[in-house]
Formats: structure tokens, C-alpha cells, sequence
């Protein structure tokens, strides 16, 4: 069955809308298909492999706004992991979410190094993929030096654009880090070095489901993925967690939520 | 089911309005009602980035800073004139300064954000009408 039946299908189930994209000349962006224009709906293979939106970002807002509609998603394999890992975060109720999984061509998922390219219906019809180099390996292989100096060279070059926190789907603070003046001098390019980039990258730790859209919008072309990478390759084998997959929460997260109650905080 | 007029998201092709470079964006728009931006990936030169102006442009959008009267402002007071006599004000103290002052009293400045052909007809105005060479642009930051 084609998605758009799929998503007919959720749609005749009383769903509100189904998201996902829309073909616009030649290009794909995101789209709410409601019963008027679900014939428009294209399919997946229509979507080139380099425009791809954070759709979980997009239906958490959905679900925010119209807080009693019901939503259908159709998700890569990386949207279905932003989905489980923004519940966790209370940022998503899954409760009025349908989702449809399709996979990625293998080119794409070669492109994300991603060792998961398809939601986890689809899990049983895939190969087991490859576990993909993310580039963390040609850096540990540097010298402390040389290591020290790749980033501080690709931090030098960052300019403050904030594409990287805005379009990643676990950035979902409304205060955020990156703008708090004591931490991060406002005004100043780059953005304080190595500050900021920490800052951000201790964020993904045990939250990065390496959808890899930051280092796509990064115009400086810094290599986000392998500095997330990283710190998600610590939080996997110091606390064994890996966002975006079910059951428990990240630890790191259990560690604020355990230290007293706001009451005490007040008294 | 709610409302199904009331459930609507889409995403709007366009062009930012910051700079000359034009960068592609998506604007989010919620039934009606401009809610985010979004890089456009598939455009040919932005590449699906966008620079901190880019990003944030969705805050300027309903600012209520915005002109988007002419004002007049007369001893201090601002009151609030038609694009006509705006226009006729702005045509007859140019012309009082060409007159008094000569070409050197009279600048132009245009936008990045015009189009070529704007800004050749502005820069023709400047130094054929004026006779001035004090023409500039806003992306002079």
C-alpha cells in the first residue's frame, strides 16, 4: 500500500492531517495534508534525498497548537526517533500521533552515516545495516594537538547563524544556553570558543537521534555529526543509552529529575 | 476530528528579504498566521542554509516597530501623511536643496533587496538628475 492510501486511510479514522511533503517545483516542503489535497500527496521516492525537514519538530508544534487534533506523520527512520525521544521529553503525545514509516534509499543513508535509515515497522523487511563511520574515527586517529586544532579551526569558522539549534528537532528549550550572556558573550564572532560548540554538544548528549540536519544547514560547514557523534558514543558506553530508542529515559535526564521538588527549590 | 478549517499548515516558498544574496526560505504558516522559517534545501544557491538574519526574520514579521504608514514628522510631532504627499514633500525639498546647496548637499541610498534594474534606475537618477555621485546601498554594513 502506497502511503497516500495509508494516509487516506488514517485520515477516513478520523486523523486531522497527515504530514509530510509536498512537491512544489521540483522541490519538497513540508506539508499538512488534510482530506481537501491528500490526492496531491506524492510519493516517497518523489522526495530527493537532500530536502529533508524536521517533520517531528513540526508535528510537536502541530500538536501544541491544535491541542485536541489528531495527526498522522509519514517518518524517515531519524523522524521516528526525534518522535520517541521528544515523548520522553514531554514534547510529543503519541496519543494523537499515527505514524507511517518509510526507509531511505541506501544512498541517503550512506550520506547520514546512519545505522538506521527506516522506522521500526519496516525493521523485520531490512538488512541489518551498517554501523557507518561518522568520521569520529579519522579524528581520534589525530594527534592531541592536531586533534585540538581541527576544532578549534572548524569552531573558528562558525557564525553564530543558530541554524544548527534551530532546525534540530531535540532543540526544544525556551530558555536557551547558547544565549545566556554569563556563558556565551553575545555580539562576538565566532561565538565563544570552544564554549558554545560544548555547550550544544553536551545538550545532544543522550538527546542527538543523528538526523544529521545541523551539519546540512551549518553555511560553515562545521562537522557537526562526528561532534555529536561523540558524545553520543560516550553516553552509549558509559550509561549504555541511545536516544531515540523505546523504554527508559536518558539517564542524564533521570539525574535532574530525581534532586527534590520545585517546593523545595521555593523554600 | 476538530474543525477541519481550523487545521492547517503549509509551508511558503520565498525569498529572504535581508540581503542581496536572496537566500531561499520556507516561511511555516499556521492557518494564516506566520509561525517559523525554515532554510529552503532545495534551493540552488542557499543550499538549504540560512545566516542569523535569515533565521530570525519570522521576529521582525509582526513587529509593531514596523513603518508600514509614511510618517511625517514636524517639530517633533509625527503624524501620519498618504504615500502622495510623502512622495510630493520628499520631490520638493530635493529640489529646494539641488537648488540652494548644489549636488554635493543631495545623497541616494538603495537597497540590496531591490532588483538590477531598481537599482540602475536609481543610480541614472542620482547622477543624471542630481548630478550627484553620492549614491550608496544598505548592504554597507
Amino acid at each position: 500500500m502506497s502511503v497516500k492510501e495509508e494516509a487516506k486511510n488514517l485520515l477516513g479514522k478520523g486523523m486531522d492531517g497527515v504530514l509530510f511533503y509536498q512537491m512544489k517545483d521540483g522541490s519538497a516542503i513540508p506539508h499538512l495534508f488534510t482530506s481537501k489535497d491528500i490526492d496531491e500527496m506524492p510519493d516517497v521516492r518523489e522526495i530527493p534525498d537532500s530536502e529533508r525537514y524536521p517533520l517531528s519538530d513540526i508535528l510537536s508544534k502541530l500538536l501544541m497548537r491544535f491541542s485536541s487534533a489528531k495527526f498522522g506523520i509519514v517518518a524517515r527512520g531519524c523522524d521516528e526517533r526525534a518522535i520517541i525521544e521528544l515523548e520522553k521529553h514531554q514534547q510529543i503525545d503519541t496519543s494523537r500521533v499515527s505514524l507511517i514509516g518509510f526507509a531511505c534509499s541506501p544512498e541517503l543513508a550512506k550520506i547520514c552515516s546512519c545505522s538506521k535509515p527506516y522506522t521500526e515497522s519496516l525493521a523485520d523487511e531490512m538488512n541489518e545495516a551498517q554501523e557507518i563511520s561518522r568520521g569520529i574515527e579519522s579524528v581520534e586517529r589525530m594527534s592531541t594537538p592536531a586533534r585540538l586544532g581541527f576544532w578549534l579551526s572548524n569552531f573558528s569558522v562558525c557564525v553564530k547563524c543558530m541554524g544548527c539549534r534551530n532546525i534540530c528537532p531535540l532543540c526544544f528549550c525556551k530558555e536557551c544556553s547558547l544565549q545566556d550572556e554569563d556563558l556565551v558573550e553575545s555580539g562576538v564572532l565566532p561565538p565563544s570558543i570552544p564554549t558554545f560548540h560544548l555547550l550544544r554538544a553536551i545538550d545532544m548528549a543522550g538527546r542527538c537521534v543523528m538526523c544529521g540536519l545541523c551539519e546540512e544547514a551549518c553555511p560553515a560547514g562545521i562537522p557537526l555529526r562526528t561532534l555529536y557523534g561523540k558524545v553520543s558514543e560516550i553516553v552509549r558506553e558509559e550509561l549504555g543509552y541511545v536516544p531515540g530508542t523505546r523504554g527508559v529515559k536518558s539517564p542524564l535526564e533521570e539525574l535532574g529529575s530525581s534532586v527534590g521538588s520545585d517546593d523545595d527549590l521555593k523554600s | 476530528m476538530i474543525d477541519e478549517e481550523m487545521v492547517d499548515y503549509r509551508t511558503v516558498p520565498t525569498v529572504c528579504p535581508y540581503c542581496g544574496a536572496g537566500c531561499g526560505m520556507l516561511l511555516e504558516v499556521c492557518s494564516g498566521e506566520v509561525i517559523g522559517v525554515l532554510p529552503m534545501k532545495g534551493h540552488p544557491s542557499s543550499k538549504g542554509s540560512l545566516c542569523a538574519k535569515g533565521w530570525s526574520s519570522p521576529e521582525f514579521l509582526k513587529s509593531s516597530n514596523r513603518l508600514a504608514k509614511a510618517i511625517l514628522r514636524e517639530e517633533g510631532e509625527e503624524k501620519e501623511v498618504s504615500l502622495e504627499s510623502a512622495l510630493g514633500l520628499v520631490v520638493e525639498n530635493l529640489n529646494r536643496v539641488l537648488e540652494k546647496y548644489g549636488p554635493e548637499a543631495v545623497g541616494f541610498i538603495s537597497s540590496a533587496r531591490c532588483t538590477n534594474e531598481e537599482n540602475y534606475l536609481l543610480e541614472k537618477f542620482a547622477r543624471t538628475f542630481a548630478k550627484t555621485n553620492n549614491i550608496d546601498h544598505c548592504a554597507r554594513l
